[in-house]
């Protein structure tokens, strides 16, 4: 079905009785061009952009529970594109132009909010770092203001300015940035797909993949029974290692823990997103007044989907360093997502050594903003087996040759990222 | 989560830093390219039952192995790590 005024019109009219569901949930069928292992905001818009940029609309998203039941409804909903590293600035800038026309592209309400994002900066060399990166930016065509003291408090009267360990100097903008919906954006993509004919598959678990005697991957054993595909792509996060295992590799991918929160519901403070610059600390207004925030991953290796106590510490520490006043206000909801921690802290989307299957992962907790971008570029390395240009450097096999993406310059220690 | 130290006791999460799967093992010197990209890059990454390096450097600065599920975070075992610490308990 199209959304649009009269149809809002229409159900309003009758008591709103008549709203029919966004996408079908399909049965599988024997055989598709192209499956997709994740049922994700990823692994969803890999298949809306498959149908329509790419034209092949044979294709299946298969997912182990729910659409959206892993990190993609766990996340704290930020977009920008504030990235200094050649391989990321073009590719983060490329998925924000695609935020910023998905409710067109889609015909569905994402809630996309350009509301920006301000990094705060706390030292004279802090503010040095950001200036590099706010020209890096303008240089690739992508907003980025630097703002002093007074612009800041002109913007957030509300933060502590008398913190003499950490004093907020000033920040860097960027006023594209913001937050979108996060459910919405997957059932916006389903929909989308859905409407193209893609089968979105719940409740289906891939348990093994088929391969023929030359060894490429020609379907996947799932717990709905055997499906046959012409090519394979897995875009599934924390489950990366897992999914690869059972094609026989290993990944330079370790899956973490990273938790979030949300305050009870105040009235409106935050404009837009913001982070402490001393700290490890984010955080943004819902539109239903909650402060969702976040922190650090927990630093070890963990499939719960739920964190510790330390961490939970040092992201409140960060919140009450900048606004003692949230100290009365009780945490509502607190919940953890599994990240797929790669190497280096930048994404992999290539083809992988087997034959037929293809890989989309290593986002580290970056990978909502992401989401319509890292579908483009994935569904264009499927439908023509070369990578789109802006996501050319993320191989799978630079860790092997050296030409790392390391935008914190930590090394190998995924738990730094 | 909370983690007994042979040394201290039981001791809560925030003493404690983490290096990641025990498993791995430093190369040879002459190993070759490959070993030295599977050591430095390439994890198993998994899901069960993991053995594990912790640093106690809230507490004893000790290097510990701790023997750790993933996916329910229970702890199983604690040992010291091979070396001093190691060799002063007899382990």
């Amino acid at each position: 079905m199209k959304y649009s005024i009269f149809s809002l019109a229409r159900a309003a009219l009758s008591g709103h009785k008549n709203w029919q569901r966004t996408w079908r949930d399909a049965t599988p069928k024997d055989r598709y061009d192209v499956v997709i292992i994740g049922g994700g905001g990823h692994g969803l818009a890999t298949a809306w952009f498959l149908a329509s940029e790419y034209g092949i609309k044979n294709v299946a998203v298969l997912e182990k529970g729910w659409i959206g039941s892993g990190n993609a409804g766990r996340n704290t909903t930020i977009i920008r594109s504030n990235y200094g590293l050649p391989g990321n600035t073009g590719f983060y800038e490329l998925s924000m132009k695609l935020w910023e026309r998905m409710e067109q592209d889609l015909n569905y309400n994402s809630m996309v909010s350009q509301r920006g994002v301000i990094n705060l900066y706390h030292s004279d060399a802090q503010r040095d770092a950001y200036a590099r990166r706010g020209n890096t930016m303008r240089i690739n065509g992508i907003d980025a203001e630097l703002l002093d003291l007074a612009a800041v408090k002109k913007m957030m009267p509300f933060l502590n300015y008398d913190n003499a360990r950490f004093p907020v100097q000033g920040g860097l903008l960027q006023r594209r940035g913001g937050t979108a919906r996060h459910d919405a954006v997957v059932w916006g993509y389903a929909h989308a797909a859905s409407g193209l004919g893609v089968d979105i598959i719940q409740n289906c678990e891939v348990t093994g993949f088929i391969r023929d005697v030359n060894g490429k991957v020609t379907g996947v054993e799932t717990s709905r029974g055997r499906i046959g595909a012409g090519k394979v792509g897995m875009a599934v996060a924390g489950s990366s290692s897992r999914v690869a295992d059972m094609a026989g590799l290993r990944l330079p991918i370790e899956s973490h823990v990273l938790q979030a929160f949300v305050s009870e519901a105040i009235k409106p403070l935050i404009p837009g997103v913001m982070t402490f610059g001393a700290g490890h600390f984010y955080v943004s207004q819902s539109d239903k007044g909650g402060l969702v925030f976040g922190g650090d991953i927990d630093g070890y290796n963990s499939y719960a989907q739920r964190g510790n106590l330390p961490v939970m510490e040092d992201v409140c520490e960060g919140g009450m360093a900048l606004m003692p006043m949230i100290g009365r206000v009780r945490l509502l909801r607190q919940w953890g997502g599994i990240m797929d921690m790669s190497m280096d802290g930048s994404p992999i989307i290539d083809k992988t050594p087997v034959d037929g299957l293809y890989i989309n992962a290593g986002w580290c907790y970056g990978g909502f903003k992401a989401t319509p971008g890292s579908g483009f570029v994935f569904a264009h390395l499927l439908a023509r087996d070369t990578p789109h240009e802006e996501a050319a450097r993320f191989r799978l096999d630079r860790f092997r040759t050296g030409a790392m993406i390391d935008e914190k310059g930590q090394g190998a220690q995924p738990n730094l990222h | 989560m909370r983690i007994t130290c042979p040394f201290c006791g039981e001791r809560e999460l925030g003493e404690f830093t983490y290096l990641g799967d025990a498993k791995p093992v430093r190369p040879a010197a002459d190993a070759g390219e490959d070993a030295v990209y599977d050591y430095v890059y390439l994890r198993d990454n998994i899901a069960g039952v993991m053995s594990e390096n912790w640093y106690h450097g809230g507490g004893c600065r000790a290097w510990l192995k701790v023997t750790r599920n993933t996916l329910t975070h229970e702890i199983s075992a604690v040992e010291p790590a091979a070396g001093a610490g190691a060799a002063k308990v007899g382990a």
